[in-house]
């Protein structure tokens, strides 16, 4: 029954967190509130830990919810029920879109939409900046950037334009340096 | 069989590697899915973003579906989407039994604060990539202006955005149809 239940509120959430992950926590709350399947403190480790794991939070999320509440198969269903509205509405829209790609409208859409993704991403990634080199959010104030983090970002920033190394390496990289010098 | 393997490798890779969210994929796809497989191109994978921002589901899922789906159809985009989870299911099944104190570890902290770092690096890159390649007119840069200002503003209003900008963009790419006709 609980089972039953979580694939329903799963694919519920899938089907109307339109916009990413951050999307999908109003709905964690309200199941908070209408099941009393987690406290909200539970809530609030649940996303500290989907933001400093890897992956898509919104996934980590239904996988934990799962998890804690089931077990690693509860795990596996909440994620699988969390994106199957995806694959569903994906799969018709790709199917669509390969018809009408040369149509003059679709083209007009996306000679649009371009630059806004670009602006998108921009202020998407402006939070990860301010976090990364501010101390406690934006300031214009000197002992209020994080300094160590500026420096090391030119340096590397440098070094990954003249080496152009896999992604991956600068991930695993500035990992491992963060540890060893308690940046 | 074979491409339904590298679908669900890639993925996973992807899936391991990103710290952040949905847009911070951005740098791995580049690499794996439009460099080293010629899965899609730069413009193709700003559309998937696109379309990804105001239809239901998480970005990252639905992106690797539209992989998938061109390579392979619709099992392509359930291997793709599955790839893509997988990792997230194992790290989170692992630390939701094990570790719940996850985030409050010393070393977590640094590790994460110095990966933010590289996760800077390479969004720096790749933004610029994206702003060679797909902000290429006036009206592009007009598009990007009005999006940036109006997603900074608002921080909700990210598919009000992307319908503003495909009005904008069928507008503009009509008028520049009349002035060619003139022409």
């Amino acid at each position: 029954m609980l089972l039953l239940q979580l694939i329903i509120e799963f694919f519920k959430t899938g089907l109307f967190a339109i916009g990413g992950g951050l999307a999908t926590i109003p709905f964690l709350y309200e199941m908070s509130y209408k099941y009393g399947w987690f406290s909200i403190e539970t809530l609030t480790t649940m996303i500290a830990i989907s933001e400093s794991t890897p992956g898509a939070m919104g996934v980590n999320m239904a996988t934990y919810v799962g998890t804690h509440l089931v077990g690693i198969v509860g795990g596996i269903i909440t994620t699988l029920s969390l994106v199957a509205p995806s694959i569903i509405v994906i799969c018709i829209i790709a199917k669509m879109l390969t018809k009408f790609k040369e149509s003059k409208i679709v083209q007009g859409l996306f000679y649009g939409l371009r630059p806004a993704v670009v602006a998108l991403i921009v202020v998407a990634c402006s939070s990860i900046f301010i976090t990364t080199f501010f101390k406690d959010g934006f300031t214009l104030s000197f002992a209020g950037i994080e300094w160590i983090h500026v420096g090391v970002f030119v340096v590397l920033y440098a070094l990954y334009q003249w080496k152009k190394p896999h992604p991956i390496l600068v991930i695993v990289a500035t990992g491992i340096l963060g540890v060893l010098f308690q940046l | 069989m074979k491409i339904y393997v590298d679908l669900f490798c890639t993925w996973f890779k992807i899936g391991l590697f990103t710290f952040g969210g949905g847009y911070a994929m951005l740098p791995l796809i580049e690499k794996e899915i439009i460099e080293k497989h010629h899965w899609a191109t730069q413009d193709e994978v700003l559309d998937y973003y696109a379309i990804g921002q105001c239809t239901p589901g998480i970005i990252a899922v639905n992106t690797a579906t539209f992989i998938g789906y061109y390579q392979k159809g619709i099992l392509g985009g359930i291997v793709a989407t599955l790839g893509v989870v997988s990792p997230s299911i194992v790290i989170i099944t692992i630390i939701a039994t094990l570790l719940p104190t996850f985030q409050d570890l010393p070393v977590v902290k640094h590790a994460l604060s110095g990966i933010s770092i590289g996760v800077c690096i390479l969004m720096v890159t790749s933004i610029l990539k994206l702003w060679k390649g797909s902000v290429k007119d006036k009206v592009g840069i007009f598009i990007f202006c009005l999006s940036l200002t109006i997603a900074f503003i608002f921080r909700t209003a990210t598919v009000w955005v992307i319908i503003l900008a495909g009005v904008c963009g069928l507008i503009f790419s009509n008028i520049k149809k009349l002035e060619e006709v003139d022409e």
